[in-house]
């Protein structure tokens, strides 16, 4: 494919980049403690395995992922654990999360926990699954995505093409740039890696013609590679943000539109950072899970801004000190880049897997944002949005919480860049009020699930009260029954008469009963059915399931007992007729 | 009679149509008798907007009897924990006009707390729980499965030693989403963009040539 095609919109900000690729990357001192978050990825925090004083070694597994989506967290630097405790994260809420804190051996020594390696050219897919499973491996370009689901995507898609994400659009962010030069070996075999586990025919890597160093690195590597197995094509493509985004990626170099609501696997792409492919190869070749990232230290409060490779938990006090932090011009600390970052209030923060970026920005640098004014329906948000949303009209349904219509108009269809917000004549925090309107969203249809999934746990325990008082019933009846028969033996009755009533009314109710029983069992074969569909298509809300199931269950019980009480009546009335 | 049917094709296929009309509409009398599901459209579509905290502050023991009296023609306004949203959405579903609430509103979600080492092991709390929320045997303390938890109250007046604590719902990080702005003349407290305000100046200055 010689000619790259084009998503829509798009702007040019400032680079500057030059900030923090003037010199190499180097490597961070090792920490004296560090301080690792439960949740450095998307899904479920993961749980600490580690107790308190437990001397834990360099990669040693400190907390266990959780559920489906979740990444294990390990060890980055040798030592004790000496708390395990709410700590603050870098995260916009400025919120505490649980934080495994390990303090370094005062001898200093870096001592490693390895993982056997791996020859992933032969070891069978399984294996290779399993070790990124163990490997705490997630997204490093700021989303943290965990990265053996994506390896697992074949499952669910057909993918033809891996596309390694080097674009990096984002200003100021040099550290995909700085890993390519310095890496680019590991960058390939990880693409390769991924090629195979995904079953890829090719590898596309898509990189902006600011980054001519690492292009040529690129170039040099491939050429030592020229005899790997999948075909490895570069593609070098104009500057202009936000052409790191993946749909717009993929639009860029294969002309392919991901669907609203889709995902880049939907058309056969899978895509990944260099940073990650990194990381994976090292897992699995080296035996290395992940305990370090490199990070972009950069902005003119910096005296010698550049790019750092740190232990994930360093804290970011010390990573800027040792870059020069000139605190009195410090106005502003901002995570991730310019356009899609955010500030943090403080710099006594851990290093996290997400870090790709510091900026210490001075006043003059990133000034306070201006005041909002209102909208003058310009339209320049419209020219620049890469996604062909109608930014303005989002930002009316937005403010006005109309949620349906900020649906229709593919409010979840924003990637958050900013573009538009970047044009704004008046100023308008436009990505902050599709943001709202997106969590809001999201809020309520957490809140109808919880309330649905309260209701069925309702009506588990309504139906599993009517099972005991209908046991109890039965067992009292049963009672009395015993009772009256021995009272009948000692004194003949002559209670023929009301006796042809009662069998007549208990004919009826074991009628009823039968029916409620019939009932009951299809209401539970229903419920059965549909738990094993939801389990074999994994998908659904199983556990929602399981309590209908167990509420079935139980509403047959109470059937039965009920019925087995009347036919026993019954069959006492019959006899005697 | 029969010859006639017989000799006649047209009323002979009208015969037997008649004839498997009734079998199978027999067939379909029987099977909803036989296999009535019980519930109420209606009763379904308004049970399905109230919050199911089952907390029983309409007056009614849960929320799917409040459904069932509201189809009856009771007032839609009887719910705290819904508030003015679900008002508003039954109004909505059943035409009604929406009402302010009968009661006080509930603030935030919260959930229950039992403070452990004071917990005597009683059961009271178990036997309050609408949801099952709340684990534990008799004598040995008592937990709250906080997910499961509605934040109904119901728990708390029935514990003999005062134990339980109704505390705000923490949120988790995946929870917590950006506040709307608070509009035009306010500063944006949300970072991005228009933090690079200056270097806007300078690329539209430059033409946006910018490479
Ligand atoms: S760019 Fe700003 S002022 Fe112009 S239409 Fe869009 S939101 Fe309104
Ligand atoms: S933030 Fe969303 S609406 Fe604005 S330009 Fe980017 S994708 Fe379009
Ligand atoms: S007040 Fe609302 S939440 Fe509570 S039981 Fe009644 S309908 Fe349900
Ligand atoms: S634990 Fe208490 S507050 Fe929570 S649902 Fe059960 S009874 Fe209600």
């Amino acid at each position: 494919m010689a000619k790259a095609f084009d998503f829509p919109g798009g702007i040019h900000p400032p680079q500057r980049k030059a900030l923090s690729t003037r010199t190499p990357l180097i490597q961070a001192a090792l920490p004296t403690h560090v301080v690792l978050p439960m949740d450095q990825h998307i899904g479920n925090p993961a749980e600490p395995c580690v107790e308190i004083g437990q001397r834990v070694r360099t990669g040693e597994r400190v907390a266990l992922a959780q559920g489906m989506i979740s990444a294990d967290v390990h060890a980055s630097i040798t030592g004790t654990v000496t708390a395990i405790e709410e700590h603050p994260i870098p995260h916009p809420s400025q919120g505490k999360r649980l934080c495994v804190v390990i303090e370094r051996d005062p001898n200093g020594d870096d001592d490693w926990c390895r993982m056997p390696p791996l020859d992933w050219r032969h070891a069978d897919e399984d294996t290779l699954l399993e070790r990124l499973r163990h490997s705490g491996v997630v997204g490093l370009g700021g989303a943290g995505f965990p990265t053996q689901i994506k390896a697992r995507v074949r499952e669910l898609h057909a993918i033809d093409t891996l596309l390694v994400n080097a674009a990096e659009c984002e200003p100021y962010i040099t550290a995909d740039d700085l890993t390519l030069r310095t890496y680019p070996d590991d960058v390939i075999e990880g693409a390769q890696l991924f090629a195979r586990l995904c079953g890829a025919e090719r590898i596309l890597i898509g990189i902006e013609d600011n980054k001519p160093e690492a292009v040529e690195a690129l170039n040099e590597s491939l050429r030592r590679h020229a005899e790997d197995s999948v075909p490895i094509e570069l593609k070098i493509i104009a500057t202009r943000y936000p052409s790191g985004g993946e749909k717009q990626l993929i639009k860029r170099l294969l002309n392919r539109e991901v669907p609203s609501h889709g995902l880049p696997a939907d058309v056969g792409v899978l895509c990944h950072n260099p940073g990650t492919l990194r990381a994976a190869v090292r897992a699995v070749r080296d035996g290395e899970p992940l305990i370090s990232r490199v990070v972009t230290l950069t902005g003119e409060a910096l005296a010698r801004p550049g790019n750092v490779e740190a232990r994930l938990g360093t804290s970011m006090h010390e990573l800027l000190n040792a870059a020069g932090l000139k605190e009195d011009e410090l106005a502003r600390l901002v995570m991730g880049g310019p356009m899609m970052g955010f500030a943090l209030d403080t710099t006594a923060l851990p290093l996290a897997k997400t870090t790709n970026c510091l900026i210490a920005a001075t006043e003059h640098e990133l000034p306070a944002p201006p005041k909002e004014q209102p909208c003058i329906r310009c339209a320049a948000c419209e020219q620049v949005c890469p996604a062909s949303l109608l930014p303005q009209q989002l930002y009316w349904f937005a403010k006005a919480r109309e949620h349906d219509k900020a649906e229709l108009f593919n409010l979840f269809d924003c990637i958050e860049c900013g573009a538009c917000s970047y044009v704004c004549p008046s100023h308008i925090p436009l990505v902050q009020y599709y943001q709202a309107a997106k969590g809001e969203i999201r809020e309520r249809r957490r809140e109808a699930h919880k309330a649905e999934h309260a209701r069925h746990r309702f009506e588990f325990r309504q139906a599993r009260l009517a099972h005991e008082a209908a046991e109890k019933e039965a067992k009292r009846q049963a009672r009395a029954q015993a009772a009256s028969r021995v009272a009948a033996r000692t004194a003949q009755p002559s209670r023929q008469e009301p006796r042809g009533e009662d069998a007549a009314t208990a004919k009826e109710q074991v009628k009823q009963l039968r029916i409620a029983q019939a009932a009951a069992k299809a209401a539970l074969r229903k419920a059965e059915k549909a738990l094993a569909r939801a389990s074999e298509a994994g998908e659904g809300e199983l556990d929602d399931l399981e309590v209908q199931v167990a509420t079935a269950r139980e509403n047959l019980q109470a059937t039965e007992a009920r019925l087995a009480a009347a036919q026993k009546d019954e069959q006492q009335g019959e006899p005697r007729q | 009679m029969l010859e006639l049917i017989t000799n006649n094709e047209i009323l002979a296929a009208i015969v037997a149509l008649l004839g498997l009309a009734a079998a199978f509409g027999a067939l379909l009398g029987f099977a909803a008798e036989r296999f009535k599901v019980e519930g109420d459209p209606v009763v379904e579509k308004i049970d399905a907007l109230l919050p199911q905290t089952q907390c029983g502050q309409c007056g009614y023991p849960g929320c799917r009897p409040y459904a069932e009296a509201i189809s009856q023609g009771d007032e839609i306004n009887k719910c705290p924990p819904g508030g003015d949203t679900t008002i508003a959405a039954l109004a909505d579903l059943l035409g009604r006009e929406p009402k302010p609430l009968d009661g006080e509103a509930q603030d935030i979600p919260k959930v229950a707390y039992i403070h452990e080492d004071e917990c005597i092991g009683c059961t009271k709390c178990i036997q309050a729980c609408p949801v099952d929320a709340i684990l534990g045997a008799a004598r040995h303390m008592h937990t709250v499965i906080e997910s499961e938890c509605t934040g109904c109250d119901l728990c708390v007046d029935p514990c003999p030693v005062d134990c339980i604590d109704m505390l705000p719902r923490q949120r988790t990080p995946d929870e917590w989403y950006w506040p709307l702005p608070d509009g035009p003349g306010h500063r944006p407290t949300s970072v991005t963009p228009t933090l690079i305000a200056t270097d806007r100046v300078s690329a539209i200055g430059q033409g946006a040539g910018h490479g």
